[in-house]
């Protein structure tokens, strides 16, 4: 590991390392490449008997390890490098996962037990008064359940209640309203009932209908989290701090927040650039795929400008400093992504719209009830109210609580076991929408790694020496080379260097060998080329000019993209765009576009109706990942691209796209179909309540024969093959 | 009637064991490792500085 790299891990794990009572430290190291019941063994019986370790615990659901140095140890370096010389490379947590261990979860799984113990034992209580116990023992009955249910409801209502109290303040309605209303009511007529002596006590119903909600918020809550989780762990790829050369020569490295314009900063050959600068010192190559879509990687000079996120190729270079981190280019694009973010934040979840619709419905039914008794009736009060609260307690959305988290569920689920990360259930409903698709290019439709088209180094000595040649530079281009070359021997050169911005030179057998830019190359060789500036020449001393060609490959699945409406948004020049795009069969290509364009084409075609899915993986990408109706990103995309992005798939097939726009389809249609299964029980129970013909027995069977069967419902989209 | 209020505080006794039993085990983190607890068993050594469970 790179001496910055190893500097910043540790930085960062110290941030976030807590400090025990007893004096230890205690420090959460992310270890991606974890996967088995042998990495524990590696990682705890490796770890545990090095010195000043108190405690070593690996995880393997989190793919973490958590390390408990002794009192009076503070130097975490040797289990690093003792993870690195097991085989698992170390990582922080990154911002997402860094909360620690999940609060919200145990507390809604605290409710969840203390809901389901009810449940049980209410249900116990209630089944001898459903059939036929009376007078003292009915009476007994009911007391006891009230002292079980009304602190039940209290404490495991809460997560809905406060989410109800919350909408109502900003002045909306949504599905927690209701559920509140009709859980509260329910629990307060019943105490009453049980007191005067009356038949109408919900205890069960209330409480078991707390239980089966719940059970829908655990599920949706493990859903994000798992999707959270999976995403932060993914390598991180912007730069978090530099190399300062200060007076003499000396190195620090200093965090993105500390490095101000002007200062001189070292950026070594495999790093990424960590501000916007000019070049003062050195010659390099740089990948600009990630910041501005362009395929090709550019030489820099003394003098060129770079951008914050760019990745050093081929040589160190000082740059100075021009603007600072939270004004680079970076910032500019994070400004952007929050100002196309706030747009979408209009996008209303379905459930929320149902609530909207089904409140008002439901509180005005009550109301009539009541209305419609007080006349019958001649004022009798409370017939009247009991009837009104049975209308609140029936329709009390049980089944409608669960139709939308239980599909999305099980859907998440789905994706998740194809390599695709959801970030919450909403992007399911608007990935269902979509009419049209833009794509980005580079690393998007390619992989963003050029392949060897055409070659023409004979077999035999040339091809050994430039093998030796490719396989020592990380230049896109050589890397190539090396991977085409694979098969063939390595030939042994000697004084091996890599000449920044030109290649990479070595002496073999005696004669000189090059490999990078052409004209570079044409130097030393017998022959000269007049061809274009493209690709990767190679010669030997005095011999002929060997020139590959390079084109860019498209990822897997590339052919079979889903057949709608599509275009190619791109940074890069129109050649490329233009020959990607005729490849993979997509007519409409937008070349040589500024994050800004981006944004802009896309704004456009919303204004136009359409409903765009964004599929992107870079920075320049991402205020367009941000604002499109829905978007997708590889999980090779940069942070930033990948925290805009609804969708991260993991595997290296955009047939992923095709399936997660399949599977947010189907989802739509079971919710759809969830939605009807609860109206449609609704229809045969609200009269019945009405009419003041509601029973306990009646409110209990029906609640839980509906949820059952929305849950069953949904578990159908476990048959959606992928 | 002297059943029933012997077995009533029975039941709810046997529930509320239950109800803390869980809530115990939540809280000492025995679900934090779902996949980890079901590999851990089939490893042959002992735990050495790592807990028990």
């Amino acid at each position: 590991m790179q001496q910055t790299a190893r500097l910043e891990l540790l930085a960062e794990l110290n941030a976030d390392a807590r400090h025990l009572a007893g004096g230890g430290t205690n420090y959460q190291i992310a270890l991606p490449a974890m996967h088995c019941g042998n990495c524990i063994a590696t990682i705890e019986s490796g770890l545990s008997p090095m010195p000043g370790i108190e405690k070593v615990r690996a995880n393997l659901s989190l793919k973490q390890v958590s390390v408990t140095l002794a009192p009076g140890n503070d130097n975490l370096q040797p289990v690093l490098s003792k993870l690195e010389t097991l085989g698992f490379s170390p990582q922080s947590l990154g911002a997402a996962a860094r909360t620690g261990k999940d609060e919200v979860l145990t507390r809604l799984l605290r409710s969840l037990a203390v809901a389901g113990f009810a449940a049980a034992n209410i249900m116990l209580l209630s089944v001898p008064v459903w059939t036929g116990a009376s007078g003292t023992t009915e009476q007994l009955f009911h007391y006891l359940s009230a002292l079980i249910a009304v602190p039940t409801v209290a404490y495991a209502g809460r997560p809905f209640f406060v989410s109800a109290v919350q909408a109502l303040k900003h002045g909306r309605v949504n599905m927690d309203v209701p559920i509140s209303l009709g859980v509260i009511l329910a629990t307060l007529m019943s105490f009453y009932e049980s007191f005067i002596g009356g038949g109408h006590a919900y205890f069960d119903a209330a409480v078991s209908l707390l239980f089966f909600l719940l059970i829908g918020r655990v599920l949706d809550h493990m859903m994000r989290s798992k999707a959270r989780a999976a995403a932060s762990r993914l390598a991180a790829l912007s730069a978090k701090g530099g190399m300062v050369v200060e007076g003499a020569g000396r190195l620090t490295y200093l965090p993105l927040d500390g490095i101000k314009p002007g200062m001189i900063l070292r950026v070594m050959a495999g790093e990424r650039v960590p501000v916007d600068g000019t070049v003062v010192e050195g010659a390099s190559d740089v990948d600009r795929a990630l910041v501005t879509g362009e395929s090709a990687p550019i030489s820099i000079v003394t003098g060129a400008a770079v951008e914050a996120g760019t990745l050093n190729l081929t040589g160190a270079v000082d740059i100075k400093a021009t603007r600072s981190a939270d004004q680079s280019f970076l910032a500019e694009i994070t400004q952007m992504m929050a100002a196309a973010e706030h747009g979408r934040s209009a996008y209303m979840q379905l459930s929320d719209r149902m609530a909207r619709a089904y409140a008002p419905v439901v509180h005005i039914l009550a109301a009539t009830t009541f209305i419609g008794w007080m006349i019958w009736t001649r004022g009798g009060f409370h017939e009247s109210l009991t009837a009104a609260v049975s209308v609140l307690i029936i329709t009390c959305p049980c089944a409608l609580g669960l139709a939308v988290p239980v599909a999305h569920v099980v859907s998440a689920d789905r994706l998740f076991a194809a390599g695709i990360l959801m970030k919450d259930g909403s992007a399911l409903e608007r990935m269902a929408a979509i009419d049209e698709i833009a794509y980005d290019k580079t690393g998007t439709l390619t992989t963003g790694e050029p392949i060897i088209k055409a070659m023409q180094i004979p077999l035999g000595e040339p091809v050994e020496v430039a093998k030796a040649l490719a396989s020592r530079s990380i230049h896109p281009a050589a890397r190539a080379l090396a991977k085409a070359l694979a098969p063939y021997a390595t030939a042994a050169v000697s004084d091996l260097h890599e000449v920044p911005g030109h290649g990479v030179e070595a002496m073999a057998h005696g004669r000189k060998a090059r490999l990078g830019r052409l004209s570079w190359v044409a130097e030393i060789a017998s022959t000269n080329m007049s061809a274009k500036e493209t690709g990767v020449a190679f010669a030997l001393e005095d011999g002929p000019l060997y020139c590959c060609t390079l084109s860019e490959s498209l990822r897997l699945g590339s052919n079979s993209l889903p057949k709608l409406q599509s275009l190619i948004m791109s940074g890069d020049g129109p050649v490329q765009v233009d020959a990607i795009a005729h490849a993979v069969g997509i007519s409409e290509t937008h070349a040589g576009l500024k994050p800004g364009d981006k944004l802009a084409l896309l704004q456009q075609k919303a204004a136009e109706g359409h409903h765009v899915l964004m599929v992107g993986d870079g920075l320049n990408d991402a205020p367009a990942l941000a604002a499109a109706y829905v978007s997708m990103a590889p999980s090779s995309a940069s942070d930033v691209g990948r925290m805009a992005a609804d969708f991260v798939f993991t595997r290296d097939d955009l047939s992923a796209i095709g399936y997660a726009h399949e599977v947010a389809l189907k989802t739509g249609r079971i919710v759809k179909q969830n939605f009807g299964l609860a109206i449609v029980y609704n229809i045969f129970a609200v009269p019945l309540a009405m009419a003041g013909q509601l029973n306990p027995l009646i409110a209990a069977v029906a609640m839980s024969t509906s949820s059952i069967i929305v849950v069953v419902n949904s578990l159908r989209l476990h048959l959606v093959k992928p | 009637m002297n059943g029933i209020l012997f077995l009533i505080p029975v039941a709810l006794g046997l529930g509320l064991l239950g109800l803390f039993g869980f809530l115990w085990s939540l809280a000492s983190g025995q679900y934090d490792d779902l996949e980890g607890a079901a590999v851990r068993v089939l490893d042959d050594e002992g735990p050495s500085k790592t807990d028990a469970y």
